[in-house]
């Protein structure tokens, strides 16, 4: 690694970590707010992109080395998503409760 | 005469190269998959206990958000930021260790373990507050409060114990989880101190930091879905 990069390494890992904070900040305003139904999913979306600054700058999956490493990752939100949604469908489609 | 031969064949003379790894980033990339591959079950563990927390939500909202409101949002805000702190420490170690940073490493390392007792403290604080309060399921369980948004209509007790013990089941898990990677930074920060990480070896730290930096997204998620409902009523 060059002189160059370390230090603009840190530096990203901290801007990461500030965008993390003001995330959790956002989210605690955004539920003081009435948005409906929508608080739930501003919540979520929020919470979504603090994983994924997680996952892809802190976890290093963003230039990984290992090409399956994305394979594995995108598989396992696959399955979490078909847990979920079938899952979901079935209680959400049944008239008797 | 050593550095010489490492010069030629840096591979052969690198004691962290296991025999059957061609080469060190090989090795590397095995170690990061099978780390990954683990994350994915682990991924699944909580999945379906997240799962269950969806249904029941969805079925039983107005009591969901009564038990809620019940946890102190000020406290599980500071866990997050305590947690996304020890992510940035988590890090800097990983960085120390690639940059041969010895005394950035053992810091980060420290800092990563004391900021991982503070959220078990504050936890455990929340933990206490819950039990005076009989919010724990069981015999002893009482639960009365209205609705948020409709004061009077009261919630269904039963309803919010199920809002409690996946509560206790969820945060308790994870709360497990912390602790295991507690032990896991401890016996990094002693390799660490023993000086078994170099700018060629520190897989078992970045291998450590994953684990943690799954444990924070975990809390990253549960933190506005238990803590937050209905905060607004």
């Amino acid at each position: 690694m060059s002189e160059e990069h370390k230090e603009s390494s840190l530096t990203f890992y901290v801007g990461i970590w500030l965008t993390l904070l003001a995330g959790t900040a956002l989210t605690v305003v955004a539920a003081r707010i009435d948005l409906g139904p929508f608080n739930a999913a501003v919540a979520l979306t929020i919470a979504t992109v603090k994983a994924l600054l997680v996952a892809l700058f802190f976890m290093h999956i963003k230039g990984a080395h290992e090409k399956l490493l994305k394979l594995v990752v995108i598989s396992t939100v696959f399955f979490l998503f078909i847990l979920l949604a079938l899952t979901m469908a079935d209680y959400g489609t049944r008239a008797w409760s | 005469m050593h550095s010489q031969a490492a010069a030629v064949h840096p591979e052969v003379h690198n004691p962290a190269l296991l025999h059957h790894f061609a080469e060190p980033q090989q090795q590397r990339d095995a170690a990061s998959l099978g780390m990954w591959i683990f994350l994915a079950t682990e991924v699944m563990f909580f999945g379906g206990l997240f799962c269950a927390y969806l249904i029941y939500r969805i079925k039983y909202f107005g009591d969901f958000a009564a038990a809620s409101q019940t946890l102190n949002a000020a406290l599980g805000a500071a866990n997050t930021v305590v947690l996304i702190c020890s992510s940035l420490t988590v890090v800097l170690a990983v960085w120390a260790a690639q940059h041969a940073r010895r005394t950035m490493l053992l810091v980060s390392l420290v800092l990563t373990i004391i900021l991982g007792f503070a959220f078990l403290g504050i936890k455990a604080d929340e933990y206490k507050e819950k039990f005076e309060l009989h919010h724990v399921p069981g015999a002893s369980f009482q639960f009365q409060k209205s609705i948020p948004g409709h004061p009077d209509q009261m919630a269904n007790p039963q309803h919010a114990q199920i809002y409690f013990a996946l509560y206790f089941i969820m945060t308790g898990l994870h709360a497990l989880h912390m602790i295991v990677g507690l032990g896991i930074f401890l016996w990094l920060l002693v390799m660490a101190w023993k000086g078994r990480f170099t700018p060629e070896y520190n897989t078992p730290v970045e291998m450590g930091g994953l684990y943690w930096h799954f444990v924070d997204i975990v809390w990253i998620y549960l933190f506005p879905l238990l803590y937050l409902i209905d905060l607004h009523k």
